[in-house]
Order: C-alpha cells, then sequence, then structure tokens
C-alpha cells in the first residue's frame, strides 16, 4: 500500500487538511495532515471526542468535505444531543449525506471467540460508509475500546496497523482517539505506534481550583508546528484554541488615528490620539479617574459611529452609567442606540480561560471596534500572575487580530512602583497613560503623563487634569522653581502672574502716555518755528520787492537828469564805453 | 449462494454467518459450522450467510466487526461468536448448547 508518496520529499510542504477548529489551524500550520491518519489523546473528558466531531462538522459545513464518525463509545443518539448545545445540528447534516455516524457496539460478555478472525467486518462498515457519502474525513473515537472487547490482541494489533494502512490508502483524513495511558505511553493500549504521522495531545488539569484545558502538537510528521502547550476552551460554538502566543506578529499597523475623546489628550498624543486597532493601557492608583478616561475614550467612539464593548469587572453596568453621568458623560444614551455594550462579570465567576472565552464570544457576537477592559487588574483574583499575564496576552493578540482599538484600565496599588503595571503587561501595550495623585503642600491633585506611545511623537509633560461636571479636563502646564505645580500651588502662581500681569500693564500705560506728551511737545515746537519761517520768508519777500523800486527808481532820475543835459540815449554800449571810460 | 434452508422440521434455531468473501477463514467456519449444527441441532437450524462484500449496508444491523461472526438469532437472546469456529466446545457454549464446565 503507498504510505509515503513523492510529495513528501523535497521542499514542498505536506498537504494540509484544516480542521476549522479555531486556533487549531494556526498551531499547525493549516491543519492535519491531509489524507493520513492523526491521533488525538487525552484522558477522560478532556474534549477528544468533540474535538473529532467538530473537525467532520467543520469539514462538512466549511470545506464541503463529508466525513464519517465511528464510535465505539456513545450511541448516535447520545452524539447527536451532546453536540447539540454546541450548535452542531447533526441531523441535518445526515439528512444532507454530509455526515454518517456508525455506532459500533462491542460487548465482551456477548461475544465468543473461537479460533481465526479479522476485523474485515470493521473495515467493510467503514469503507461501505465512506463511500455512500464520499467521506473525506473519518474520526474513529475511540478504536482502542476494541482492546477491552477482544481477547486478541494480537490480531487487533495487526488489524490496527492494517486498519491505519487502509485509511491510508483511502485517502481520507482520520482522527483516531486514543485514552491517555498511565504508563509511559500517550495511550493506554499505545496505539501511537501505528499512526505516527501526526499526535496531538489533549489534557486536562485544574490548578488553584479552576481548570484549563490544553492542548500539545506531540509530533508533526513533515510539518512544522507549534510545540508549547496552547489552553484551549469549549465555548457555545465548539473548540477555541489560543495560541498563547502567536507563532508569527503579522496583525497589521493602521496609519488611522483614534480620539481618546480629550480633546487635549489628544494633544499630547502627537495631536491625533491612539492608533487604530492599538492597545492602550490607563493605570494609575484608586480614584485616579481611570474610569471616566475610559467613559469618554467610549462617549467619543459611539458619537463617532463605533461600536463598544466594554467589559466592566468591577461595577455593574448601572453603576458606571450613573457615575459616568456625573462628570456629564451619558453613556445610557449609547446603550439604547445599541452603540455600547456592557459585559459585565465579577472575575471570580469563572476562571481565565472561560472568561477569554466569553471576552472571545462577546467580540464576535459584537463585532465592536473599541474595546475597553476595566480593570484588567481584577483578574487577578481569578488566577496566577503569569496566568493573567499569559491570558491579556492573548487577548491582546486577538483583538490586535481582529483590529479592536484596546483601552484597559489598571489599578496601581499606593506606595507600589507605579511604573510598573501589576501584570508586567508594559511590553503588550502600545501607548501607555498613567495617572497619579502628586501630594504637596497638604493636598493632593491628580497628573497625567504619557509613559510611553509606540509610533509617535508624545508630549513628555506631567498634566493636571480636573474631574469636572463636564467631564475630565486637563489643565494648563505651570512649571514652577520645584517642577510642575498643581492643585493651590497652581492657582497661587495664576493669581501671581495675573498680579505681575497687571502692574506690568500699568507700567506700560505710564510710559505710554508720558511718550505721548513728549511726541507732542515735539509737535508744538515744530508749529512755532514753522510760523518763524513764515514770517522770515515774507520779509525776505518785501526787501527784495523794494530793492527792485529803488533801483527802477534811481535808473528813472538817471534818465531824466540825461534828458535834461541833451545826453545821448544811455544804450548798453555807450553806458559801458562811458563806465569803462571813467 | 451458500444459503442452506432446511425446511424438514420447525426453524427453532436461526444463525447467520458474517463472512466478507469466499476467504479461506470463511469456508472453514461454514463447514465447521455445518458440521456442529448437524451434530447438535440437526434439523432444528437454519443458516443464513451474509457476505458483506456484496451487501455490506447489513453489517451495521448486527453490529459486525470480526469475520467470521456467527450470530444466534433465535432463540434469544442474541449471541456472538467470532473466529473460524475452529474450537468446537467453545462454538457450543457460545450457542448455549452445553454449559459451561
Amino acid at each position: 500500500m503507498a504510505t509515503e508518496g513523492p510529495d513528501d520529499f523535497g521542499t514542498r510542504q505536506l498537504p494540509k487538511c484544516p480542521t476549522g477548529i479555531k486556533g487549531l489551524d494556526q498551531i499547525t500550520s493549516g491543519g492535519f495532515p491531509s489524507g493520513r491518519p492523526t491521533l488525538v489523546c487525552g484522558g477522560a473528558g478532556c474534549g477528544k471526542t468533540l474535538l473529532g466531531i467538530e473537525f467532520l462538522v467543520r469539514g462538512a459545513t466549511e470545506y464541503d468535505e463529508p466525513g464519517v464518525l465511528l464510535s465505539f463509545e456513545e450511541t448516535d443518539t447520545e452524539v447527536k444531543q451532546n453536540v447539540r448545545s454546541l450548535g452542531f445540528d447533526l441531523e441535518r447534516l445526515i439528512a444532507d449525506k454530509k455526515l454518517r455516524l456508525d455506532h459500533v457496539r462491542v460487548e465482551r460478555s456477548e461475544i465468543e471467540e473461537t479460533g481465526e478472525y479479522d476485523l474485515e467486518g470493521l473495515f467493510v462498515r467503514l469503507g461501505y460508509a465512506i463511500d455512500t457519502i464520499g467521506a473525506k474525513r473519518v474520526v474513529l473515537d475511540t478504536i482502542e475500546t476494541l482492546f477491552s472487547a477482544l481477547t486478541d490482541h494480537t490480531v487487533l494489533r495487526a488489524e490496527l496497523r492494517r486498519l491505519f494502512r487502509w485509511l491510508k490508502s483511502k485517502g481520507v483524513t482520520a482522527i483516531i482517539t486514543g485514552e491517555r495511558g498511565h504508563g509511559e505511553g500517550l495511550t493506554r493500549n499505545g496505539i501511537e505506534e501505528y499512526v505516527s504521522d501526526c499526535v496531538i495531545l489533549l489534557d486536562h488539569r485544574v490548578v488553584n481550583q479552576l481548570s484549563t484545558r490544553r492542548l500539545r502538537v506531540v509530533k508533526y510528521r513533515g510539518s512544522t508546528h507549534g510545540t508549547n502547550e496552547y489552553p484551549f476552551i469549549i465555548t457555545s460554538r465548539g473548540i477555541s484554541v489560543l495560541p498563547v502566543t502567536s507563532l508569527v506578529l503579522e496583525h497589521s499597523a493602521s496609519r488611522e488615528r483614534v480620539s481618546t475623546g480629550i480633546g487635549r489628550l489628544d494633544v499630547m498624543l502627537g495631536g491625533r490620539g491612539i492608533f487604530r486597532g492599538s492597545t492602550a493601557v490607563v493605570s494609575g492608583t484608586a480614584g485616579t479617574g481611570k474610569s471616566s478616561l475610559a467613559a469618554h475614550f467610549v462617549d467619543a467612539a459611539c458619537r463617532r459611529g463605533e461600536k463598544c464593548l466594554y467589559f466592566a469587572f468591577e461595577e455593574s453596568p448601572s453603576q458606571i452609567v450613573r457615575n459616568m453621568e456625573s462628570i456629564g458623560v451619558r453613556l445610557d444614551e449609547h446603550v439604547k442606540t445599541g452603540m455600547l455594550r456592557f459585559q459585565a462579570a465579577r472575575p471570580t465567576l469563572h476562571g481565565l480561560e472561560l472568561h477569554l472565552a466569553v471576552a472571545h464570544e462577546a467580540i464576535e457576537d459584537f463585532h465592536p471596534s473599541i474595546v475597553v477592559l476595566d480593570p484588567v487588574t481584577n483578574l487577578m483574583a481569578a488566577g496566577g500572575l503569569s496566568d493573567v499575564y499569559s491570558m491579556l496576552l492573548r487577548l491582546i493578540d486577538y483583538l490586535k487580530g481582529c483590529g479592536i482599538t484596546t483601552l484597559m484600565t489598571t489599578l496601581t496599588s499606593a506606595g507600589a512602583v507605579l511604573e510598573a503595571t501589576e501584570t508586567n503587561i508594559s511590553s503588550l501595550i502600545d501607548t501607555w497613560i498613567l495617572l497619579r495623585d502628586t501630594e504637596s503642600s497638604g493636598e493632593r491633585n491628580r497628573g497625567l503623563f504619557i509613559v510611553k506611545s509606540r509610533g509617535m511623537p508624545h508630549s513628555n509633560q506631567v498634566r493636571e487634569y480636573r474631574i469636572t461636571d463636564h467631564g475630565l479636563e486637563i489643565l494648563d502646564v505651570y512649571v514652577g522653581g520645584g517642577g510642575a505645580l498643581t492643585g493651590s500651588a497652581r492657582l497661587a502662581q495664576e493669581a501671581r502672574d495675573r498680579a505681575e500681569e497687571m502692574l506690568r500693564n500699568q507700567e506700560f500705560q505710564q510710559k505710554h502716555a508720558e511718550m505721548e506728551a513728549e511726541r507732542a511737545a515735539i509737535a508744538a515746537q515744530i508749529t512755532s518755528l514753522q510760523a518763524k519761517l513764515k514770517v522770515t520768508d515774507h520779509t525776505i519777500r518785501v526787501a527784495d520787492s523794494e530793492e527792485e523800486l529803488r533801483q527802477a527808481k534811481v535808473a528813472a532820475d538817471r534818465d531824466a537828469m540825461a534828458k535834461s543835459r541833451y545826453a545821448d540815449q544811455a544804450t548798453p554800449q555807450n553806458t559801458r564805453l562811458k563806465e569803462g571810460s571813467q | 449462494m451458500m444459503d442452506e434452508n432446511d425446511d424438514r422440521s420447525e426453524k427453532n434455531w436461526e444463525l447467520r454467518l458474517y463472512v466478507a468473501g469466499q476467504t479461506p477463514k470463511s469456508l472453514k467456519a461454514f463447514a465447521n459450522l455445518k458440521k456442529i449444527c448437524d451434530e447438535h441441532l440437526a434439523g432444528q437450524y437454519r443458516i443464513e450467510v451474509v457476505d458483506l462484500m456484496l451487501s455490506p449496508q447489513l453489517a451495521e444491523g448486527d453490529q459486525i466487526l470480526a469475520i467470521p461472526t456467527l450470530v444466534r438469532k433465535l432463540p434469544e437472546p442474541v449471541r456472538k461468536i467470532i473466529g473460524d469456529l475452529s474450537n468446537t466446545e467453545r462454538v457450543l457454549v457460545g450457542l448455549d448448547l452445553r454449559p459451561v464446565a
């Protein structure tokens, strides 16, 4: 039987069969090996059967690959009932010839073994089921039951080996489930020996009274795969595997900006707010207004027509609505228009995994573009530090993958180093706004600053802000000798500034008046001088005309005298000669 | 093809032998069964041979897994014996023809 094709050599990636199970295809880089059996083993109640059924259902509904479930443990009716709560309508799939269930009941007490036999009957049944609907997927759940039903294990092992080879030759992608063994082996009867292409191990652990299911790819021949243990959850939509860290960091980064809802804070953040799809954290001690800031963010988003999902871990929705009303933010209106949805739950209500599951579901259900988690530190009650960290990591990864802008608030305990946010989530977040109380001259004042904001220039100032009845207000910066001034110190500084300004103004007014006077004096002088000038001009003109008259008189007199003496007419020549001869 | 219908007396033993093709094991099982029935149930049995190669849809009804499988349909309760029926003692016990010693 052809088991290893030429495709297994060279650089070509093994053909994969997508499981359609959330996260699992990501871990296995595409799904299970196509046309080969995969072993899924784990203890009781870890979700083996469910994984198998979901594999079939997804195959039938999403990839148009019909499937056969050969169940050795549960009857058809039981199987159908068990998965109905997950929204899998097996009846319909069966009616559509997309799925076939076959319950193989083996009862040791009813069976007597006499002499040689083989499991051809099983082959025939499976072959018949595969052929009737043209199945591409097969799940055998749990074939190991045969070990307790049949005494001749030598025959059984040989037949299982033959079965898996036969499945490969049929070209169906199969899942074989196996009960986790107590000893060294992965399965109780060591069937991993026969299924060597891909082995998935499921595990169900209870730590701190909270149970977590985990999945690990033990081996995957001819393919890369994530090697870690990945927590997974069974939600009302099936299995969801959550890779703790995505194998790849490839969320597309948007350049679009989203307003924080507070104009002056946007200005501090490079003028336009935070990036869409980024994660912002607002941390601060109790009563610094973290939720108020979040409310502004939500309010602004809803006004822009973006849907917001608000996870409240501390207060009930109505309490949040009431409290925010006191600062002039009307969240109830957004709830009414359906732009805002609250998802409130005490952190201790369920384990982190389920929180994550609930979050996933709510997000998928509502498709928000903004998500608020208020406050994430409360989740610590539901799990250890590293668990919370890993949960947040996964959640943030998921949100980023969806391009959702996220605002989280974290509570810093008084006295602790403020910059050390509880869960050390700093590396996960893009924008970190720190709110803090400063205590000076007998009063507490609130200060806000931006610890970091990836990919944008941001203000380095500590800005004082006030929570007023019309919202959170960021005030002007007053920098005194000893740093930024806040509270009454700032008010005093403002008063001083005003006084100084007034003084300066008065001085200026006086100087201005003086100069005006001087200018007036000069102008007066100019006027008098101009008058003098006029008089002088006139005098000059009078003198000139008198002289002319005089000269004319002299000439007339001379002419008259010459006439009387009978002298010749005075000509210029004569005159000149005469004068020259004289 | 291998059906045998014995109409000579009342058929209070209804046996069904499942095989998959005429393999040596199947032929041996049928021969063994015939011999045992003739010896212990002469005239009161009816054997139906079902070849799953020809009618695979019948495998599900009787929960057939191993080949060959002998199913005692009547008298109730249904009993199943798998194997080539070479161990006559076990077959007799399985068919409830002899109390377990």
